[in-house]
């Protein structure tokens, strides 16, 4: 059903860039810094809406309203953006009635910044001094690069590490491994116990995305007048070499991800390890249950000896919506919601969030051992990989159809026909194709 | 009649053979069981707690914690899932009530009045029958957004109570059982025509606006895209919108997961119920205007 919906979406937002580039000239380089200057507090008490799919996000606005009662803040909610909320977002901007504040994840901000859907809040009080708070690479995904502007206020970040069954990895004599050539040895002799060291999903596109940030590719580059589009990149054609070998050799396991079986995969000790995000967390604790206390987590493994690159995977930011009568305010909240301890702590409780701060690993909820994983302090190994993320990763306009190609591309491999490699060639041409029938510049 | 009193046939037509008897019965059973394997599934996994809920075999108990979860579902978000169901019974139950008011009278009179363009007006409510809801959720949204009524129930109401396949069913129906003559002795007996079709020809209709109403009823409570694009507020969520969205919410908070499989199976009690009350008049209905 979601993905249905987001195909649908995928062909309704290229409909509306149709529309909305017909008639603003030049949304794809311009559009937008006229908000830039006139970014003036509103006369009189304001109340902003705010559509989010966090949980318990009522909570943290509760905690703003109390203390800005001439600001009040209306908490609404969606389905996750892929889910209908994006495409909400693009019907009630051409309509005129969107919220004042939008929860967009980092790799949709393009869209809607190409489509002219998000007020640049750079001149807005206190946005540009707040750089120093975020982790770098997240500043750079709301700012494109671009001086004086800022789209989007960060919210959460997804670094990522290897989770890993400690306890079948130490029984086998397996090391945990540090690179990905020992992650392919470790593969084959946890295949020759029974299990599979991880599942390859054909679904996560960004998840592989993920591993393409961590080697240092690119899918996309913008040099203010057009857009690059690398999906070959000579970095994201080594790393679907890396999987489609392992692949061949049937040594993960292809389990649809998100399913039930996908979890028993887990809970059953099948599948022994899982290089995910932060919030991975939480989707193995529910997930597997019966494993409590037998897993860890170390750094991803690399691929030089001795570094420490680290990818991300997932994040969101909060953003001031195309239309809103009252960006002074809307880009206030959203400051204060992503920086002020109490706020965090707050999304933390309710929904899990991990902060884009760079303080944000010393709340409270971050500084204790988890007995899931054996009483490890897993959030300190997260931490440090933020801290090693590739602040240069850019994400393109068109992110549905190019999860939409590839994943499609991706299939086809796991089923035997095709490559991982031939995913991202097709994706590549698919993506400039998409990009080009939605007026977007790119440069061949 | 006398041919009534001898002895009946005891079948009319040929006899089927056993073989193609249980073929037939073998093939419905595979089919039962291909329906109900997922009510049954949800049923299962509705009674288990999280821990059972991935290490226990799927389709048989564990622990029965039913109540426990359904407590559970209830003081989440203050019982927001119960006023979701309020909500959905408000839509469903209102929109097709009115729907079926609305629906009959345009059918009846369709087919006891005739008038100028009568056929181009039926032909263009056929017309409607064909357009799918989903196309029409995008307009709908604009032009509430021009009134600024999007994010309000009359947003997901109004666009409710219009049935074009209501009022197809209407006409063929009325047509075929209420008799001109009987409006026409209305009239001589000084009913007025509101009074006619309220009086003698919803009587007579009651089978067709029951299925009009089960019908619309089921294609409400179903209608999950056009509330996914008018509405914001989640206290004015159907049930199948707020489902949607707290199962998009399972990777922040896993907990949520039962409560989406606890609601899934509450919120299929209403419809088996409405299905079950007005089952009756719905088959007669069917054969009714079927046989004429």
């Amino acid at each position: 059903m979601a993905n249905r919906i987001a195909r649908a979406g995928g062909a309704l937002v290229l409909v509306s860039a149709l529309a909305l580039s017909a008639c603003s000239t030049g949304a794809g380089t311009d559009g937008g810094t006229d908000a830039a200057d006139a970014c003036t507090p509103s006369d009189g008490p304001v109340t902003l809406s705010f559509t989010t799919w966090l949980p318990g996000m009522e909570d943290a606005a509760a905690i703003w309203n109390e203390q800005n009662p001439d600001i009040q803040v209306e908490v609404q909610t969606g389905p996750n953006g892929l889910g209908g909320t994006y495409n909400n977002f693009f019907n009630q901007i051409e309509a005129g009635n969107a919220p004042d504040l939008g929860q967009i994840e980092y790799d949709a901000l393009p869209n809607f910044r190409v489509q002219d859907g998000v007020v640049n809040i750079a001149s807005c009080e206190g946005v540009m001094d707040a750089q120093d708070e975020f982790i770098d690479w997240t500043w750079s995904q709301v700012t494109f690069g671009e001086e004086d502007s800022v789209y989007a206020i960060p919210q959460d970040t997804g670094p990522e590490a290897l989770f890993y069954r400690a306890d079948l990895f130490e029984a086998a004599g397996i090391d945990i491994p540090t690179t990905w050539d020992e992650y392919a040895e470790a593969a084959a002799q946890i295949r020759e116990e029974g299990g599979y060291i991880t599942n390859f999903s054909q679904s996560d596109i960004n998840a592989f995305a993920g591993l393409v940030w961590q080697a240092d590719g690119q899918w996309f580059e913008n040099d203010g007048e057009a857009w690059d589009v690398t999906l070959d990149s000579p970095e994201s054609l080594m790393v679907a070499d890396y999987w489609q070998g392992l692949l061949d050799d049937d040594l993960v396991a292809t389990l649809p991800a998100w399913t039930d079986e996908w979890n028993n995969g887990y809970n059953s000790g099948e599948v022994w390890s899982w290089v995910s995000a932060v919030w991975g967390a939480n989707s193995i604790t529910s997930g597997a249950p019966d494993t409590a206390g037998n897993w860890a987590v170390a750094p991803m493994p690399q691929w030089n000896e001795g570094d420490s690159a680290a990818g991300n995977w997932g994040g969101s930011s909060t953003a001031v919506l195309k239309g809103s009568e009252h960006p002074y305010e809307a880009a206030q909240f959203a400051l204060w919601l992503n920086t002020d301890p109490e706020a965090l702590a707050s999304m933390n409780a309710t929904a899990n969030i991990y902060p884009a701060t760079k303080t944000g690993g010393d709340l409270p909820a971050f500084s204790e051992g988890l007995d899931f994983f054996g009483g490890q302090n897993i959030y300190d190994v997260f931490a440090a990989a933020g801290a090693e993320v590739n602040p240069d990763f850019t994400w393109g306009p068109t992110m549905t159809q190019v999860y939409t190609d590839v994943a499609d591309g991706f299939s086809g491999a796991i089923s035997g026909s095709g490559t991982l490699t031939d995913a991202l060639t097709d994706g590549q041409q698919k993506t400039i194709d998409a990009m080009k029938a939605a007026a977007i510049a790119v440069n061949e | 009649m006398s041919a009534t009193k001898a002895p009946v046939k005891k079948h009319n037509g040929p006899r089927e053979s056993l073989f193609s008897r249980s073929g037939a019965m073998l093939v419905m059973a595979i089919c039962t069981f291909y329906f109900l394997i997922p009510i049954w599934w949800l049923f299962v996994a509705a009674t288990k707690d999280r821990g059972d809920f991935t290490s226990s075999a799927p389709l048989w108990f564990a622990d029965f914690n039913l109540i426990d979860n359904i407590v559970n579902l209830a003081n989440y978000r203050e019982g927001l899932f119960f006023q979701w169901m309020l909500n959905s019974i408000l839509y469903a139950g209102a929109g097709a009530a009115v729907a079926t008011l609305f629906a009959t009278m345009m059918g009846y009179a369709l087919a006891k009045y005739s008038f100028r363009g009568r056929e181009t007006l039926f032909n263009v409510v056929l017309g409607g029958v064909l357009v799918p809801a989903t196309a029409l959720a995008l307009p709908l949204f604009l032009v509430f957004s021009q009134v600024g009524a999007t994010n309000t129930f009359w947003s997901v109401f109004l666009p409710s109570i219009v049935s074009p396949f209501g009022v197809y069913l209407a006409r063929i129906y009325a047509s075929s059982s209420v008799p001109d003559e009987l409006v026409e002795a209305a009239r001589i007996d000084g009913s007025g025509e509101v009074r006619t079709f309220f009086t003698v020809a919803t009587r007579l209709m009651t089978p067709a606006m029951v299925t009009i109403f089960l019908f619309q009823f089921v294609t409400i409570w179903n209608n999950f895209f056009l509330p996914l694009i008018m509405l914001r507020d989640e206290k004015l969520f159907p049930v199948t919108l707020g489902l949607y969205i707290w199962n998009s919410q399972v990777n922040q908070i896993p907990e949520i997961r039962a409560y989406v499989i606890i609601g899934a199976l509450l919120s299929i009690i209403p419809l088996i119920i409405a299905f079950l009350s007005l089952q009756r008049f719905w088959r007669s209905g069917l054969g009714t205007g079927a046989l004429k």
